[in-house]
């Protein structure tokens, strides 16, 4: 198991469990990242954070933070 | 299980004060109000625009509606007020446009819901239209953007996803005006002929499934019933987010129900919090 924010950029990984609270993680759910879900590192902003993320076809941006409180299997 | 659908109709005296006090709708007699809803950024402007002839203000970001813009048209003469909503892609969460957005779909009464889906992101689109549908029956779904979807190769399958769905669904290109006219056809069928749809429910867990029957019979007992699936409110009070079961309660006290009433949803709020 790895967190969200140690995946280099251009791997996969399958989400596996969001150690997120409250809204920010119902906004998370929302967004299409639940458990099982595909999700591929693009790479970070040249500050390292946020970083971006494809999912469901769409392009997100986490917080490092918020990346680092999701767990993922890579594929 | 004996779960009511979608809403009773009330009377359009009562709709009408209903949409007068929480969104300033300037009503003419039979007219029906129609929302727009979808993920932000999926063309819900351009096809406001498309459908009344207005220009209001497109643009390719997020966040460039951030209220109501209201138009109307004129359908085989029958005049329907077109609300167009800030984009949202969930009812549960939280942002000012998202509250709005949740809002007029809860508690302004719409004759029709207008759910717009992208053609090229439609797995995440879907989380809005499956929320929407717990609440109501009333709905159309457009699948837009579908020129840009095929562009990148991505066929949708619409009468698939119409079964599946059980509510009507429109493929559109709303930037050219593609299927305007069955958009139109399919709301004045829906918010005008009353035409029965099917929306396909979520299914919970089995213990939150638990609790829900286990609040129905006490969320039945309320008239607030009437307006709201009472599976939905359910969960709404299971979710314990307080602001927004104070909008309810606020409907709730509008609605002329004795004192009771009010009392008795927070009532149950707390309930669920102990």
């Amino acid at each position: 198991m790895a967190t969200l924010s140690s995946l280099k950029a251009g791997t996969q990984a399958t989400v596996a469990s969001l150690s997120i609270e409250g809204l920010l993680r119902r906004r998370i759910l929302d967004l299409g990242i639940i458990p099982g879900a595909n999700i591929r590192c693009i790479g970070p902003a040249p500050s390292g954070d946020p970083i971006a993320y494809e999912i469901r076809g769409s392009v997100i941006a986490l917080r490092l933070e918020d990346a680092g409180k999701i767990t993922v299997q890579l594929i | 299980m004996n779960i009511t659908i979608g809403k009773r109709r009330h009377s359009p005296s009562f709709n009408e004060h209903i949409r007068k006090h929480f969104f300033h709708l300037p009503l003419k007699n039979d007219q029906a109000v129609v929302a727009i809803a979808g993920n932000p950024n999926v063309g819900k402007s351009t096809l406001f625009n498309a459908l009344t002839g207005l220009r209001q203000h497109t643009g390719n970001w997020p966040g460039k509606t951030v209220d109501r813009a209201q138009g109307a048209f004129l359908f085989r003469e029958k005049s329907f007020l077109l609300v167009d909503l800030p984009g949202t892609y969930s009812l549960l969460a939280h942002s000012a446009e998202e509250e709005i957005a949740r809002d007029f779909i809860c508690f302004g009464q719409p004759d029709a819901m207008l759910v717009i889906l992208d053609a090229t992101a439609l797995e995440r689109s879907l989380n809005l239209a499956l929320q929407i549908m717990e609440i109501t029956s009333r709905m159309v779904v457009c699948v837009n953007l579908m020129d840009e979807a095929g562009k990148k190769g991505i066929t949708v399958n619409i009468p698939l996803l119409e079964k599946d769905l059980g509510v009507p669904v429109i493929p559109t290109t709303a930037r050219n005006g593609k299927g305007l006219k069955e958009v139109q056809t399919a709301l004045y069928e829906i918010a005008v002929q009353q035409r029965p749809t099917a929306p396909k429910q979520v299914r919970y867990s089995a213990e939150i499934e638990g609790l829900i029957q286990e609040l129905l019979p006490r969320l039945q007992t309320l008239p607030a019933a009437s307006f709201f699936n009472s599976k939905w409110l359910a969960l709404r009070l299971l979710d314990s987010h307080p602001p927004f079961v104070e909008n309810i309660s606020r409907f709730v006290r509008l609605q002329n129900a004795p004192t009771a009433t009010y009392q008795e949803v927070e009532k149950l709020h707390a309930y669920r919090l102990e």
